[in-house]
């Protein structure tokens, strides 16, 4: 394995739930991991899917105990790892352990805040107050985003399958503000921001509007969140969050604000946009989240974007495997 | 940490807790509707009544001391149980009313019956508690069992005599103070005026009057003109203890605002408004949300605030705005799994927080059945837990301790095992003595200082 390529450690922790959309997840993650930008990094990554394929195997029970692991794990000792380029990947496979970039973490916050404010399967009025700590953070996010130029590169190139697959373990966004600062490179993006730099405002809230599509999913949603049966579901699952997100990102964009755009002056509106929920109750039962490993080392813009046309093409050819 | 736990009076040898009671079925008979849902002791201390999620409210009733059976001294037995909501259907917006009581506060009693507001999320009501010992005997035109009289054979006039019955406790609603709400109704505080009392709900604080149910006077709105500019809402609020021109609000944001209702109708401007600067380097997307505050409470003194937020409980001086004076860690070891208790919905979960009577305790829930106190004066605090397992009647609660990593001793709990299925959001201080009530789903615990009752 190529030095230099990025800090990676690829534990168990994390790996098993690669098993889900890991591959299709790299087409529209491929742009963080490959920040590197370097072939050791694409190199890296190719490997990594792999690991996840391999890995795809492993049960349910072990990915709820993974992600509990997750927690200790980012905690403990990831200041230095994680976003340290200079590392080589060590060993084996199987000896490499998964830290998802910053990027890809907060994607994944994203998404479980949107999946939260969806859910509308209640029969009573939702709590206003989550509803509303809810939308700040996707919107807290969205303006982190909009900033770091990222949030027009997602969107081009995400094509509705993504949103689960995106879902990656939040640990590291617990993490203080200066711990990252330390480590964070968002240079590789700057290549893109000034591709895209016209279109940010419009664009910028996609995945937001909310404003008609919670009813659409609310059948859907139903049966979607029973958790009983993760695996024989997941397919299911998948297939209805893809919906729930094409749909959304069918909408004429707006901003964030249209999560609580009304549609006259009562009180219902505020009630429809904001219903959402998730029943999960045990913890660590992150059926939705995956972690994803990717270099984050210091870009070298120069090879980017072949790079990406590249990975796509191998990713697509995983995925038809 | 000596053995000896936080909680007694300054100067005074500390408290050591010991279970007193436990009310409640076995975890395995739990249904939804007994899930307590609020826990609070009347002025003297004599009364504690709980609601639960079934709309119930259950009062208790503190035997009096005597001589003959001092081991019953001051327990605590069921004095009433009624249904104060049920719930309802919005026909308009196709959704459900909970009637779940979210909140209960005694009025201060003025005559020989006591009175209480239970509130759901639309409804307030006031129940009044009433006895009754005796009861007339010896009509003249009925007969005991309340038939008419055959009046050929009255002979004579009796004056009708109170005989002394087995004791009755009725419980009658007097006010019902229906539609004052559009949004959640998160607090009701009785006035020290005791005539008023203000119901707050997720944007609005509305006021009452105890004896008016077809009027409130709205106080405080925060509802933006356009929705879609909503980003804070209310969580908590109560009246001055002392002042009754004033009370505080606490906000999703995790400020404090008081109010001083002298200044204008409306009090949507606060009189003073407490806020700790963010911790730039403590800075992450659930920072709001752990800044939130879920309980706000003024001390018996009315000098201070006590706040909860998810991870911390804060003392506020009244005179102070810029940050608490003092401020105790809850559970800090949850700091890094913020992510995965977003995902489950825990860091939204709403915990109270309680004063002692003499202000020099604050105690508060927290997971795994836990419950916190910290002392103000020693600075010492005590982790307890209440479960039925670890807790003998009269034997002393042993602390708890959580650890994370590192060295680990016997019956330490690691934070990887902690059960976030049992949370102790409600907990209730007596006004006086070292009595606590401690809600764990649908168990009542009250523990009481072991000194306390032997000394009875």
């Amino acid at each position: 394995m190529a030095g230099g390529g990025a800090g990676l450690t690829v534990g168990t922790g994390p790996a098993p739930s690669l098993k889900r959309g890991a591959v299709g997840e790299a087409g529209e993650g491929a742009p963080e991991l490959a920040g590197g930008g370097d072939s050791s990094g694409e190199a890296v990554v190719l490997q990594l899917l792999l690991y996840g394929l391999l890995l795809s195997s492993m049960g349910e029970e072990e990915g709820l105990r993974q992600t509990q692991l997750l927690d200790t794990m980012f905690v403990r000792g990831l200041k230095r790892k994680c976003f340290d380029g200079e590392e080589d990947i060590e060993g084996t496979l199987a000896g490499i352990k998964a830290i998802p970039s910053y990027n890809l973490q907060r994607q994944s916050l994203l998404d479980m805040s949107l999946v939260k404010l969806q859910l509308c399967h209640m029969l009573v009025e939702p709590n206003l107050c989550r509803s509303v700590l809810i939308a700040n953070t996707v919107r807290q996010i969205q303006e982190e985003m909009t900033q770091d130029g990222t949030w027009q590169m997602i969107h081009t190139q995400s094509t509705g399958q993504a949103s689960l697959d995106r879902l990656v373990s939040t640990d590291i966004l617990c993490r203080s503000s200066r711990e990252q600062a330390e480590g964070k490179h968002v240079s590789g993006y700057s290549a893109f921001n000034k591709d895209f730099e016209g279109d940010q405002a419009q664009d910028s809230s996609e995945t937001m509007s909310t404003a008609s599509s919670v009813q659409a999913p609310r059948n859907l949603q139903s049966n979607v969140w029973e958790m009983e049966n993760p695996q024989e579901n997941k397919g299911n699952f998948q297939k209805s969050l893809d919906q729930i997100f094409e749909t959304l990102e069918n909408k004429s964009p707006n901003s964030v604000e249209d999560l609580f755009s009304e549609v006259d002056n009562s009180y219902y509106d505020l009630d429809t946009m904001l219903t959402g929920m998730m029943s999960n109750t045990k913890m660590g039962h992150c059926d939705g989240l995956e972690t994803f490993s990717s270099p984050t080392a210091t870009a070298s813009n120069s090879n980017f974007k072949s790079d990406l046309n590249e990975l796509d093409h191998i990713v697509e050819i995983l995925v038809e495997s | 940490m000596s053995h000896k736990q936080a909680g007694g009076p300054p100067g005074e040898s500390a408290v050591d807790w010991c279970l007193y009671q436990l009310n409640g079925a076995a975890e395995f008979e739990v249904s939804e509707a007994d899930i307590i849902s609020t826990v609070e002791f009347n002025h003297t201390g004599e009364l504690l009544a709980t609601g639960d999620k079934g709309g119930r409210v259950v009062i208790f009733q503190r035997e009096p001391e005597s001589k003959n059976e001092p081991y019953n001294q001051g327990e605590y037995n069921v004095y009433s149980t009624f249904q104060s909501h049920e719930p309802e259907f919005d026909y308009l917006k196709s959704l459900e009313i909970e009637e779940k009581i979210n909140k209960i506060k005694w009025l201060p009693q003025q005559n020989a019956a006591h009175s209480l507001l239970s509130t759901n999320d639309k409804t307030i009501k006031l129940w009044k508690i009433t006895e009754r010992d005796k009861r007339p005997e010896g009509y003249n035109l009925k007969d005991e069992e309340g038939k008419l009289k055959d009046l050929s054979t009255v002979t004579s006039l009796q004056v009708p005599v109170l005989k002394p019955m087995d004791l009755m406790v009725e419980v009658t609603p007097r006010r019902i103070f229906a539609n004052g709400h559009t949004y959640h109704v998160n607090s009701i505080s009785v006035n020290s005026d005791c005539e008023t009392y203000m119901s707050a709900d997720d944007l609005r604080i509305n006021l009452w009057h105890l004896a008016i149910t077809d009027r409130s006077f709205n106080i405080v709105d925060i509802k933006p003109a356009n929705m879609e500019d909503l980003t804070e809402v209310i969580t908590a609020s109560e009246f001055h203890p002392h002042h009754c021109n004033l009370f505080v609000y606490s906000s999703s944001k995790g400020s404090l605002r008081l109010c001083d209702m002298r200044a204008s109708a409306l009090c949507d401007k606060h009189s003073k408004l407490y806020e700790e600067p963010e911790d730039p380097s403590n800075r992450s997307f659930f920072s709001e949300i752990i800044s939130s505050v879920s309980d706000v409470k003024f001390s018996h003194s009315g000098r201070y605030m006590l706040t909860r937020d998810y991870l911390t409980v804060k003392v506020w001086d009244l005179n102070m705005e810029t940050k608490p004076v003092e401020t105790y860690q809850v559970h800090d070891y949850l700091r890094s799994k913020l992510c995965s208790l977003y995902e489950n919905d825990c860091i939204f979960d709403k915990f109270e927080c309680a004063w002692n009577g003499s202000d020099s305790v604050i105690m508060t829930g927290a997971y795994n059945n836990f419950f916190r106190m910290f002392d103000r004066n020693t600075k010492r605090d005590v982790t307890l837990e209440a479960s039925r397992e670890s807790s003998k009647p009269r034997a002393i609660l042993k602390p708890r301790r959580v650890c994370v990593g590192g060295k680990r001793r016997k019956d330490d709990i690691s934070v990887d095992s902690l059960d976030f299925t049992k949370k102790i959001l409600h907990t209730a201080w007596h006004p006086t003595e070292n009595i606590i009530a401690i809600a764990a789903t649908n168990n009542l615990y009250i523990f009481q200082d072991k000194v306390n009752s032997e000394m009875h």
